[in-house]
């Protein structure tokens, strides 16, 4: 597994709030820290890719597996 | 990257469409935008300090699914067919419904309204109670929470002018 400066358990949450955490939790980092979150929500997979594409911030990757969704995200 | 802009005009005050409002503007401020909220009419009960008089109800709302929050799986899974009309005589039916939603909602993870508020607030989403309105309706500021503004249509298009997206919920 990839190293990561932080985790987010967002697990059994739903939308918005995966989103709103992550933001909130980027928001103590510092720019090329990695953030790791994982997620139940399905919603969360294109949510995390367009969050991403809005606000600079990297999704390096994501996953799924037994149905928990990861995503590492690189502060921009 | 200019910093995009929201504008969101909230005109409802039961809790099923209390929750579209504030999850928009709590999303947008997340992704970086600047959001306003201009609050109006039955919207106006959504800046109440007290949230309890925030109600679903079935009546006029056939679309509402009738599903129980409580039991086995298959018990849950059933969408009770009743005539919401007859129903909605019945008395409590409304704080019944409300309290499902408001159960169904907590169970599937989503954040209550007043979070969704709080959140708002936090990511410095600009609320706006509408002075007409609040006149109207005889509020007095103190039945509204804390920072927010108040303002009439002209302030709402001098914000909306000048965003990217507007909505009317």
């Amino acid at each position: 597994m990839a190293e990561f400066d932080q985790e987010l358990d967002a697990t059994g949450l739903n939308c918005p709030l995966p989103i709103l955490r992550a933001k909130k939790t980027l928001a103590g980092m510092e720019s090329g820290q990695v953030l790791r979150i994982v997620a139940t929500d399905p919603g969360s997979v294109k949510d995390f890719d367009a969050f991403a594409r809005q606000t600079g911030n990297e999704l390096m990757e994501s996953g799924e597996e037994e149905g928990k969704y990861t995503f590492m995200l690189r502060k921009a | 990257m200019e910093e995009k802009k929201l504008a969101i005009i909230a005109t409802k005050g039961t809790l099923d469409w209390a929750y579209p409002p504030f999850i928009l503007a709590s999303t947008a401020a997340a992704l970086g935008y600047e959001t306003q909220v201009f609050f109006t009419f039955y919207g106006l009960q959504l800046l109440r300090k007290d949230l309890s008089g925030v109600k679903v109800s079935p009546l006029g709302n056939p679309a509402m699914p009738m599903k129980m929050p409580y039991g086995p799986k298959w018990f849950r899974d059933v969408n009770w067919n009743m005539p919401n009309a007859l129903m909605s005589i019945v008395p409590g039916f409304e704080s019944m419904a409300t309290g499902m939603m408001k159960k169904t909602m907590r169970d599937k993870g989503v954040a209550s309204v007043e979070e969704l508020r709080d959140l708002c607030q936090e990511a410095e989403v600009k609320m706006i109670a509408c002075q007409m309105t609040v006149d109207v309706f005889g509020f007095s500021p103190d039945d509204f929470i804390d920072g927010i503004e108040y303002g009439g249509a002209a302030t709402f298009f001098e914000f909306a002018g000048k965003s990217d997206v507007n909505l009317f919920v």
